[in-house]
């Protein structure tokens, strides 16, 4: 396993980013923090693009190392850079765009195949159209395309998502998430949309004021104090990675979560997939006795773990179940009235209605993704 | 039809104007380029420099062309002596005069092209494996071509017109260095050259409009090409 390993100052006139992490590779590798967190300058720092002082390690490869006095230029480094906007080449059609970074990399090894990608990424009906006869989503899809033929090492993705419309981005979201599962091509993915991290990252390094906060697996990076505040309190709940069991003929899914089960139902789920389920603080209830007569069928229990305060009227109940930890949103009054503190057994209730899942691949299991839709199961 | 001697002059400032514009390209997509892209200190004196035909009168830039490259200045002197060419009254004198006066028109058509290419297209360039030479080379250049061009074009039909600084750097001489200025200039001067002089006139009146409708022509298909 390699892993991408970064410890860097860079200086953007006031700003100033002190940036160190460690991520396992391949796998996607999310940057994620608010607008100003110093995300596009540490993913131009990376690409050899802006100036840092410190160290960059990619697999077995130094691109940036000041005290020995080592700093690759961007060109050499052999990245795959898929900007916002895009930045096709005006005077070139898509087919030129395509080969501008393919020429230049025939030294490299050739581990990505040009018709895989041009069928993988629908280009081939694209190729002899002028850069502005390209709608948001085919922009994007093009310079992903570009990017990939110039064979990188290490994909960089800034934001490839924003400049499209909400209803578009499923146009590319699902490549990318083929790219992930079929290619193993390390990636490095900068958003401010937890959505997007939730469904692409294997990784996420939190980024908050130029400075690195955390830096770990999705699951766990969701116990994190500081994401809570960047999430908002609607996004506010936890990560579970799992995976699929038995699939009823009525295509109920069953996962293991902890040490109980959790019914869901999943358009495409096979038993042995791994599911990302987001489980949002708000859809959880929190019950001091096994509950009977209800409709709710998830039903876990556990042991209270810890009370966050989070509002004047909300806390936030973090609730472990085996390994694994929930988190519900209950009021103080519910706090008092149920008597709730730290160490006591409950139940989590979850409204399987509004579970949210997303089927990831690991790279060993490759398998066509059903597009992560989301997922309810009737009660 | 046309005379010999307006056939002549017609050459003459085809060949000036064709001479100045080739020379001068070269140098100014390289200046229009340092100073949009250039990072240095003299980068305003530059700027300053560069502009200075536009607010000087033309028999100055004349006079001190015959300073610096006249036979006995340190530039020319130095190519007389050392390749045996003379540049002050001669056509080659009359290209260089004019290449100065509308240097600044060039640099200017270039510099605003050059401004509209994003910094960012160079950039991906850069990550795409292209060294220095090679992303200008593949990618500012061709992004500035509709700029070159306009350039080049405006800069071919101010040379046509170019009058002060080539009588005083390259002289009136008739075959040598008597473009359509000049010879319109001299049928003025003389005494039964009113109709001559009408002549003249007109012939640059239809050359400057065929210019004009040439370059519009040439932006247009430079647009198709680009996209809006």
């Amino acid at each position: 396993m390699s892993s991408l390993e970064v410890q860097l100052t860079a200086v953007r006139g006031p700003f100033q980013l002190q940036a160190r992490f460690s991520a396992p590779l391949p796998g996607v590798v999310a940057l994620y923090g608010p607008s100003g967190a110093g995300k596009s300058t540490l993913v131009n720092a990376i690409a050899g693009l802006s100036a840092a002082i410190g160290s960059i390690r990619v697999g077995g490869l130094t691109w940036l190392d000041s005290a020995r006095g080592i700093d690759v230029p961007a060109e050499h480094r052999r990245i795959g850079y898929v900007f916002q906007d895009a930045r096709l080449f005006p005077h070139l059609d898509v087919r030129g765009n395509l080969a501008y970074g393919e020429r230049r990399a025939r030294a490299a090894p050739q581990v990505i195949e040009r018709k895989e990608i041009l069928d993988l990424l629908g280009l081939d009906p694209l190729l002899a159209r002028r850069v502005h006869q390209l709608s948001g989503g085919e922009r994007q899809r093009v310079a992903l395309g570009r990017a990939l033929l110039a064979q990188p090492s290490l994909l960089l993705l800034d934001e490839p998502l924003a400049s499209i419309d909400a209803a578009r981005r499923e146009d590319v979201l699902p490549y990318l998430e083929r790219l992930r599962d079929a290619f193993a091509l390390p990636m490095l993915y900068v958003s401010h949309q937890y959505e997007e991290v939730l469904r692409l990252a294997t990784h996420v390094v939190l980024l908050q004021d130029g400075r690195t906060l955390a830096s770990d697996t999705p699951a766990r990076i969701s116990r994190e104090p500081a994401l809570r505040a960047l999430v908002g309190q609607d996004g506010v709940g936890a990560v579970l990675d799992v995976q699929v069991g038995r699939v009823e003929p009525s295509g109920l899914a069953s996962v293991r979560v902890g040490s109980g089960e959790v019914r869901l139902s999943h358009p495409s789920a096979a038993p042995g997939d791994r599911l990302r389920l987001h489980v949002l603080a708000r859809d959880v209830i929190i019950a001091t006795e096994p509950p009977h007569s209800l409709s709710v069928r998830n039903v876990l229990a556990g042991t209270l773990a810890e009370l966050v305060d989070e509002s004047a009227e909300d806390v936030l109940a973090l609730v472990a179940v085996g390994d694994e930890q929930l988190m519900a949103r209950i009021t103080r009054a519910a706090v008092a009235e149920l008597g709730l503190r730290a160490g006591m057994p409950v139940w989590a209730l979850v409204k399987a209605a509004s579970l949210r899942g997303h089927v990831y691949s690991r790279p060993a299991a490759i398998r066509e993704a059903g597009a992560g839709a989301d997922t309810s199961t009737p009660e | 039809m046309l005379t010999a001697a307006e056939l002549e002059a017609l050459r003459i400032s085809v060949i000036v104007a064709g001479e100045s514009v080739a020379a001068s390209l070269p140098v100014a997509v390289l200046v229009a380029w340092l100073l949009v892209r250039g990072r240095f200190a003299g980068r305003t004196l530059l700027d300053a420099l560069v502009h200075l035909p536009l607010v000087l009168p033309p028999v100055v830039v004349g006079y001190l062309l015959l300073v610096v490259f006249g036979v006995r200045g340190p530039l020319g002197g130095w190519l007389y002596a050392t390749f045996g060419v003379r540049l002050a009254f001669t056509t080659g004198g009359a290209a260089l005069a004019t290449a100065v006066m509308s240097f600044p028109l060039m640099v200017r058509a270039m510099r605003l092209s050059l401004e509209g290419v994003h910094p960012g297209l160079e950039e991906a360039a850069r990550t795409l494996g292209a060294g220095p030479v090679d992303r200008f080379v593949s990618v500012t250049l061709p992004l500035m071509a509709p700029g070159i061009l306009a350039g080049a074009v405006t800069a071919f039909a101010a040379g046509l017109g170019e009058f002060g600084a080539v009588i005083t750097f390259a002289s009136n001489i008739p075959g040598e260095t008597r473009t359509l200025p000049l010879a319109l200039y001299t049928a003025i001067q003389s005494p039964d050259g009113d109709s001559a002089a009408a002549r003249y006139a007109g012939l640059s009146l239809c050359l400057g409009f065929t210019g004009l409708v040439a370059a519009e022509f040439l932006a247009r298909r430079l647009r198709a090409r680009f996209g809006p």
